[in-house]
């Protein structure tokens, strides 16, 4: 599928900078329905994302990267997401997201009426995420 | 004439007020480049959200949702963005003033507050303020605008506000910037902006509403961190250009009292020789 005429421009921008900008022949990512995956062409479509792990394939090129939040606008020849936090696996803490996964788990064995079910549900949503894009590297 | 001493004391006075104006002109120059940039790197996820959301609206105007149009409560929620710190020029004023003048009634007007300067200069005036959210403006962050959106967002869907307002400077380039007050919700976005490649026709998942629902708080948050990191590029902008014209007030008031000083020093001098001369005269 490495042909020069499947590709189209992903563009990966977050609020402190340009993610990432470039081409792909083939891009995976997760949203509020489930994974979905975009080759060229693809109908236009706007949707949620959900934290995720987004997979840029050039060729045999391929790059992971971990999305939390944020919205996918796809458009035959580009896409754009639009998200709130984007991180390369190298950027990963991932002494903190094991940590942060251990306090969200924590959280929702021992819930009380105050603890924020949904919040927790998220975190480690988040956590998981982070660790899974880590191990990929 | 005053005595050459009172002048050198003044003289001294000055010169250690135009050293501090000095170093202050110089840490803002490098907060604004600092701030300048950050306020650079978040711009294309603002235009990209607000291409976005535009074309959503153009493209479904008939869609009733809550967060198009204007609340039952006649209140409204200002966010107002100025700083902590003063000497800054007419920055912190110029916003207050914006609000004030704005025609809206005392009453009617919840205040957000980011940013201590603005706070007191409302909250003197008799204005309700809700939230204070001052401490965000030493380093804001996108989830900081997060959380005080989430807060305006709640007031919105409970009915306590009815439209929501945004006072903030907007930061044009390094030596001009200007006070805005933009309306954020009901969202209403200009459809002759919209451009000619919007017009594809575009699906949405989960449906229409849905998405709006989670966009346009993702909007808003972005409105508020643009403005966020704008306000402190203009205000580290509107303290430079302050402390410049400070400082270069004090080298013209030195000099004043330099040339002062020296006739004060040149009559004293010529005092004592006549009155030298008068006594050596009395003598002989």
């Amino acid at each position: 599928m490495a042909e020069g005429n499947r590709v189209f421009k992903i563009e990966i921008i977050t609020p402190d900078r340009v993610f990432y900008t470039g081409e792909a022949d083939f891009l995976e990512f997760t949203t509020t329905d489930g994974e979905i995956g975009v080759y060229k062409d693809h109908i236009p479509l706007t949707t949620v994302l959900a934290p995720g792990i987004v997979t840029i394939h050039n060729g045999d090129d391929i790059k992971t990267a971990a999305v939390h939040a944020g919205f996918a606008e796809i458009l035959g020849d580009r896409v754009s997401l639009l998200a709130e936090v984007a991180e390369w696996p190298d950027e990963i803490d991932v002494e903190r997201a094991e940590a942060a996964k251990a306090r969200a788990e924590e959280r929702l064995q021992n819930h009380t009426a105050d603890v924020d079910m949904k919040r927790a549900e998220f975190a480690l949503r988040k956590a998981l995420i982070r660790i899974d894009t880590a191990n990929i590297r | 004439m005053a005595s050459m001493r009172d002048i050198k004391r003044r003289k001294q006075s000055i010169s250690s007020t135009q050293q501090i104006t000095k170093a202050m002109k110089l840490v803002s120059t490098v907060k604004l480049q600092k701030a300048k940039t950050r306020a650079e790197q978040a711009d294309p996820y603002f235009n990209h959200m607000y291409k976005t959301v535009s074309s959503i609206l153009a493209k479904s105007a008939n869609i009733n949702h809550p967060y198009l149009q204007t609340g039952e409560s006649t209140k409204k929620a200002v966010v107002v963005i100025t700083s902590n710190r003063g000497l800054a020029g007419g920055y912190n004023s110029n916003i207050v003033k914006l609000v004030t003048e704005s025609g809206w009634d005392k009453e009617d007007v919840n205040v957000y507050a980011v940013g201590g300067k603005g706070l007191e200069a409302l909250e003197r005036r008799g204005y309700n303020i809700v939230v204070d959210a001052s401490a965000v403006m030493e380093n804001p962050t996108y989830a900081d605008a997060a959380a005080l959106c989430d807060k305006v967002l709640t007031a919105f869907s409970e009915g306590e506000v009815g439209e929501i307002y945004l006072a903030y400077t907007h930061f044009k380039n390094t030596v001009s910037h200007e006070p805005q007050l933009m309306k954020l919700l009901p969202v209403e976005i200009d459809p002759a902006e919209e451009e000619p490649e919007d017009h594809v026709l575009m699906n949405y998942e989960p449906n229409e509403e849905e998405a709006l629902s989670m966009i346009i708080p993702k909007y808003v948050t972005s409105l508020f961190y643009g403005a966020l990191v704008e306000a402190v590029a203009s205000e580290n902008g509107a303290r430079m250009q302050a402390m410049d014209s400070a400082t270069s007030n004090a080298e013209e008031m030195i000099a004043d009292l330099t040339l002062k000083y020296n006739r004060a020093r040149q009559s004293s001098i010529t005092q004592e020789l006549t009155e030298i001369i008068a006594g050596a005269n009395a003598i002989s």
